[in-house]
């Protein structure tokens, strides 16, 4: 018995080893290998800042921003959602009012959806199973708000990105059925055929100036 | 009275056909202009009475029975909803609904509370236009209703069931049937207060922006919160967009 014993453990000991090492060294990447972890994750460092910061639950939009740099943007292809808002007509814009839209784009987000994180308080966010194949390329992630009152659906479509923080990034949203990106779609081709490209970029920036001057949310 | 209506109806849809397409179109919105006036008009009279109405009812009136007027007038929701799911051939949310109802009627008192929630028996809102779509319906043109808001043909055409049905209808007395009506307003516009002026804000054209939401929402509802694709997004080009240097 026990030469066998000793003869398995002589065989194992090297797979033991490098199953091992492949652990270790896999491990900050596997934590989040499946996109239902990203986002449970991504949503979590969100709520814990929310939560550490009364400022950011006011709604100060400095904080915000400083908030979404850090944590959100990273895990966020906004390139693919600001060239998916703007259409077939994003190939005909120069890199330079690419940017433009990125940033004006950005902005009029991060400006309106601060006054939502007001709201956020004692909810909590329960992630639903994802039903999809382990190598699927895009993926769509459920999950639902619960607190007072009916639970509100928020549900994203990621990317497998292998330069990404996490693995994975955003590229929609859907807010109770609304997907985000596809919701500027005819008003930006609208803004564009009217009055061209830069015309839709100042149309942005001057929507970005009338929301500045106002409080957010409330 | 009726004849007047009737007559009202008439001309409104002979405006429905005299605005009838320009060659850029979007070709869910045909009646765009026509929508676009009764939208302003009802943005003017959501600025002048019925934000201000609500406003006051939120500061005036004590949480607990705005929580109350709302409970009542989801009850009554969740009878038809009731009604409508099983006429969508959908059983468990069916049988839930049923639950929801008579625990809320019998131990939340008439639905003032909203003991069904607790036992963790789900509200599945669901309304005639939702049945029609389910059953292959299609939306017809969009259409902004005086009052109402958004809407579509179908929805808008199958609103009058649902009022038929809506708790208001249960009241003889005309007066106290306007004033419960202007409370259900009145409830509902106030629990959109906190979302404050956020369609403005979010958009650089409101009015597209409300009727997009409002067709993506119709049509998650109707699929239960998990539609299909659209067929058009196949000209999508984010999925290799043009990198910036």
């Amino acid at each position: 018995m026990q030469t066998l014993s000793s003869i398995s453990c002589r065989f194992l000991r090297p797979f033991v080893g490098a199953l091992l090492a492949f652990g270790v060294l896999t491990s900050p990447l596997a934590a989040d290998d499946t996109p239902e972890a990203f986002i449970k994750r991504l949503s979590g460092d969100v709520i814990d800042a929310i939560k550490a910061d009364k400022s950011l639950a006011a709604g100060d939009i400095n904080k915000v921003i400083v908030l979404v740099d850090q944590k959100v943007m990273p895990s966020v292809n906004f390139l693919r959602m600001t060239a998916s808002a703007v259409g077939p007509n994003w190939r005909q814009a120069t890199p330079e009012q690419q940017k433009r839209l990125q940033e004006e784009f950005k902005t009029l987000l991060v400006r309106t959806y601060s006054g939502a994180l007001s709201q956020f308080n004692d909810q909590s966010i329960v992630i639903k199973p994802v039903r999809a194949a382990s190598d699927d390329k895009e993926v769509v992630v459920r999950t639902e708000v619960r607190g007072k009152g009916d639970p509100i659906q928020l549900d994203y479509r990621v990317e497998k990105a292998a330069d990404a923080p996490a693995g994975w990034r955003i590229y929609n949203l859907n807010v109770m059925g609304v997907w985000l990106v596809d919701n500027y779609r005819s008003q930006f081709a609208q803004e564009i055929n009217a009055k061209g490209i830069d015309g839709l970029i100042s149309s942005l920036a001057d929507r970005n100036k009338t929301n500045a001057g106002k409080p957010t949310g409330k | 009275m009726k004849r007047q209506l009737s007559q009202i109806a008439l001309a409104a849809s002979l405006l429905l056909v005299g605005c009838a397409s320009a060659p850029t179109a979007n070709p869910k919105d045909p009646w765009e202009p026509m929508n676009r006036s009764v939208a302003s008009f009802n943005d003017k009279v959501d600025d002048n009475v019925l934000k201000p109405l609500a406003t006051g009812y939120r500061n005036v009136v004590p949480d607990l029975i705005q929580t109350g007027v709302r409970n009542v007038f989801n009850n009554f929701a969740d009878m038809w909803s009731t009604i409508n799911s099983a006429l969508q051939l959908k059983p468990l949310n069916t049988v839930e609904l049923i639950g929801r109802v008579v625990v809320n009627t019998v131990f939340g008192i008439y639905g003032i509370f909203d003991v069904a929630s607790y036992i963790k028996l789900e509200r599945h809102p669901e309304d005639f236009g939702q049945t029609l779509g389910y059953w292959g319906v299609p939306n017809g043109p969009y259409l902004v209703l005086p009052l109402f808001g958004p809407s579509t043909l179908r929805d808008g055409a199958s609103l009058p069931i649902d009022f038929a049905v809506s708790p208001t209808q249960f009241v003889n007395d005309i007066p106290t049937r306007n004033q419960v009506f202007t409370l259900r307003l009145v409830s509902k516009r106030a629990e959109l207060l906190k979302s404050g002026n956020m369609l403005e804000q979010a958009s650089i054209d409101k009015y597209s922006f409300t009727r997009d939401a409002y067709l993506q929402y119709r049509r998650s509802q109707i699929y239960d919160g998990n539609p299909p694709d659209e067929e058009d997004s196949n000209d999508d080009p984010s999925a290799n967009p043009v990198p910036v240097k």
